[in-house]
C-alpha cells in the first residue's frame, strides 16, 4: 500500500469504484480505494439489481434518467469483458389506494419534463404486462419500459476494473479506524494496514457513512436500516418487469439466470448495522406474493440476505464537499438507490472534487438543506 | 481433472472459470461467487465450495481450512414461498 495518495476514497461499492474511475479519467494519478473486506462487499453487493426512472423529485428523475443511459453503454464505455446485464424489461408499479395513484400522477408529471417514458395503465393493461397479477386489490399502475435489472457484482467489477487500468490502487480488506484532521483540513487516513498521508478523503461508504463522517468531527442526519431480499429457485422467463408496491412494501423480478429476487424493508427495525436474516422478512414476504403474484408462490426459497440502506431525512441522496473540514467529500445517504444512481455519483463527485462545471446541478443535495429545512422529500421508495 | 470439468452445477462455471479469476486476483470465495455465481444456486456451495476452496488454497499457497466459505444463508433447503405463506397465516388465526 502506498503511504501517500492525491484522493482517499473510502468504501469499494458502487460509488468508490464509480468516483475513482471518474477521477481517472480526468487524468488524476495517485488515487487510492480503501475497503475492509473485498470489492462490492457492502450495500452495493446486497442490493435488489434493479434500476428505475419512476421517481418523484426533479432531482431523482434527472440523476436515473442520465444513469440508465450510462448504463445502456456501460459495457463498451468500461470496455467490460464481460457483460453487466443491463436488461430494460419495465418496472410495474402497482398501487392498491387511490391517495397512490393520484401520486403516480403527479410523479409522471416531473418524469415526462425529463424524457422519462412512463404511463398510467388501467388495470386490464397492466395485466397484459403481468397476466398472473392479482389485481382484484389494487388501483391501477405505472409503468416504464425501460426502467430494468443490472447485475450489481458484473457493473461494480467493470466500474473496479476500468479504474485500476487507469491506475487506481484498491486496497481490499483495509480497514479506517481514523481520519487526521490538522486545523480542519484533511491531512491523513489511518487503517488497519497502515497510514496514508492525503488532503482529500471522499466518504463513500454508504451503511457506515455515520461512523466515517464521525472520524472528521461531522454529523450526518443519516441511519442505516436493514433491508432483506431473498432469491427463488431459477425457473423458465415467466415475468418481464420489476413489480413494485409501496404501499404494499414489495419489489419482485425475475432476474436474468431465471431465479426470482424480491425484497422490502421494516421501518420498525432498530437502527443498527446489523445484516443478518430474520424470519419475519421471508414470512411477510411469502404472504404478500401469495396474494399478489401467485403463481410465483409455488418455487422454492434459495436464500435470503440483507443489506443496508443509509436512509436521510428526505430520501435522497447527500453529495457534499465539507464546509467545516477541508478536503473532507461525501457522496452518502442514498436511501436503498446507491447502485442505481452509480454512474452519475461518480461523474458529479469527481467535478465537485476538481472544481469543474457540473453535468448536473446537484447543489440542492448538499448537508445544509437538513439544516435550513429546505428537503426534497422522495414520495416513492420501498 | 479436465479444465472444462463444471464444478458449479447451479451456475454452470468451470474448472477453467475459477482458475482464470483466481490468476486476475480474486482469491476469496465470496469475490468469485460474486462474478460467477458460485454457491448461489439451489445447492447453495454445497457441491462447488470445496472444490472452489481447494483451487484458492492451491493457487495462493493457503492451508484449505485457513480459506474463508461464503456466509451460509437461510434456509437450509429449498422451501416453497406458498408453504411458508400458508404456515405464516396460521399463525394470524
Amino acid at each position: 500500500m502506498k503511504t501517500s495518495a492525491d484522493i482517499v476514497i473510502i468504501g469499494g461499492g458502487i460509488s468508490g469504484c464509480s468516483i475513482a474511475y471518474n477521477l481517472a479519467k480526468k487524468g488524476v494519478k495517485n488515487i487510492i480505494v480503501l475497503e475492509k473486506s473485498y470489492i462490492c462487499s457492502g450495500s452495493t453487493g446486497r442490493c435488489g439489481a434493479g434500476v428505475r426512472m419512476q421517481w418523484g423529485t426533479d432531482m431523482n428523475c434527472k440523476i436515473a434518467k442520465k444513469s440508465i443511459e450510462f448504463y445502456e453503454h456501460a459495457n463498451e464505455i468500461l470496455e467490460y469483458d464481460r457483460d453487466v446485464d443491463f436488461k430494460q424489461s419495465g418496472y410495474l408499479l402497482i398501487a392498491d389506494t387511490d391517495k397512490e395513484i393520484e401520486q403516480f400522477k403527479k410523479n409522471i408529471k416531473i418524469q415526462h419534463k425529463y424524457g422519462i417514458p412512463s404511463r398510467m395503465l388501467n388495470l386490464d393493461e397492466a395485466r397484459e404486462i403481468v397476466p398472473y397479477l392479482n389485481t382484484s386489490i389494487l388501483k391501477g399502475a405505472a409503468y416504464c419500459e425501460k426502467d430494468g435489472f443490472l447485475n450489481p457484482f458484473h457493473t461494480t467489477d467493470a466500474f473496479y476494473k476500468a479504474a485500476k487500468k487507469l491506475g487506481v490502487e484498491f486496497n481490499t480488506f483495509t480497514e479506517v479506524t481514523n481520519i487526521i484532521v490538522k486545523s480542519d483540513k484533511v491531512v491523513g487516513v489511518v487503517t488497519n494496514n497502515g497510514n496514508i498521508a492525503t488532503n482529500c478523503v471522499v466518504n463513500a461508504t454508504n451503511g457506515w457513512s455515520k461512523e466515517i463522517s464521525e472520524m472528521v468531527g461531522i454529523d450526518i442526519p443519516v441511519y442505516s436500516e436493514r433491508h432483506q431480499i431473498l432469491a427463488t429457485e431459477p425457473v423458465e422467463p415467466m415475468q418481464g418487469p420489476m413489480v413494485m408496491s409501496f404501499g404494499l412494501n414489495l419489489y419482485v423480478q425475475q432476474s436474468p439466470e431465471g431465479s426470482f429476487i424480491m425484497g422490502r424493508g421494516d421501518s420498525n427495525e432498530p437502527r443498527d448495522l446489523r445484516m443478518t436474516s430474520s424470519w419475519e422478512f421471508i414470512e411477510e414476504m411469502a404472504k404478500t406474493i401469495d396474494l399478489i403474484l401467485p403463481p410465483i408462490s409455488k418455487l422454492r426459497v434459495v436464500r435470503q440476505w440483507a443489506g443496508l440502506y443509509n436512509m436521510t431525512p428526505d430520501k435522497q441522496p447527500i453529495y457534499e464537499k465539507s464546509k467545516d473540514v477541508e478536503g473532507f467529500y461525501m457522496a452518502v445517504g442514498f436511501s436503498g438507490h446507491g447502485f442505481m444512481f452509480g454512474p452519475i455519483t461518480g461523474i458529479v463527485m469527481s467535478e465537485m472534487i476538481l472544481d469543474e462545471e457540473p453535468t448536473i446541478d446537484v447543489s440542492m443535495l448538499n448537508l445544509n438543506r437538513f439544516k435550513t429545512g429546505n428537503l426534497l422529500l422522495e414520495p416513492s421508495v420501498v | 481433472m479436465d479444465e472444462n470439468t463444471i464444478i458449479c452445477r447451479c451456475s454452470d462455471v468451470t474448472l477453467k472459470e475459477v482458475r482464470n479469476l483466481i490468476s486476475e486476483g480474486y482469491i476469496t470465495f465470496e469475490e468469485i461467487k460474486r462474478i460467477t455465481r458460485i454457491g448461489m444456486g439451489p445447492c447453495q456451495g454445497k457441491t462447488c465450495g470445496q472444490l472452489v476452496m481447494r483451487e484458492i488454497a492451491l493457487a495462493t499457497g493457503k492451508n484449505i481450512k485457513d480459506v474463508k466459505f461464503q456466509t451460509n444463508r437461510p434456509p437450509v433447503v429449498g422451501v416453497k414461498l406458498g408453504l411458508i405463506a400458508e404456515e405464516g397465516r396460521k399463525d394470524e388465526d
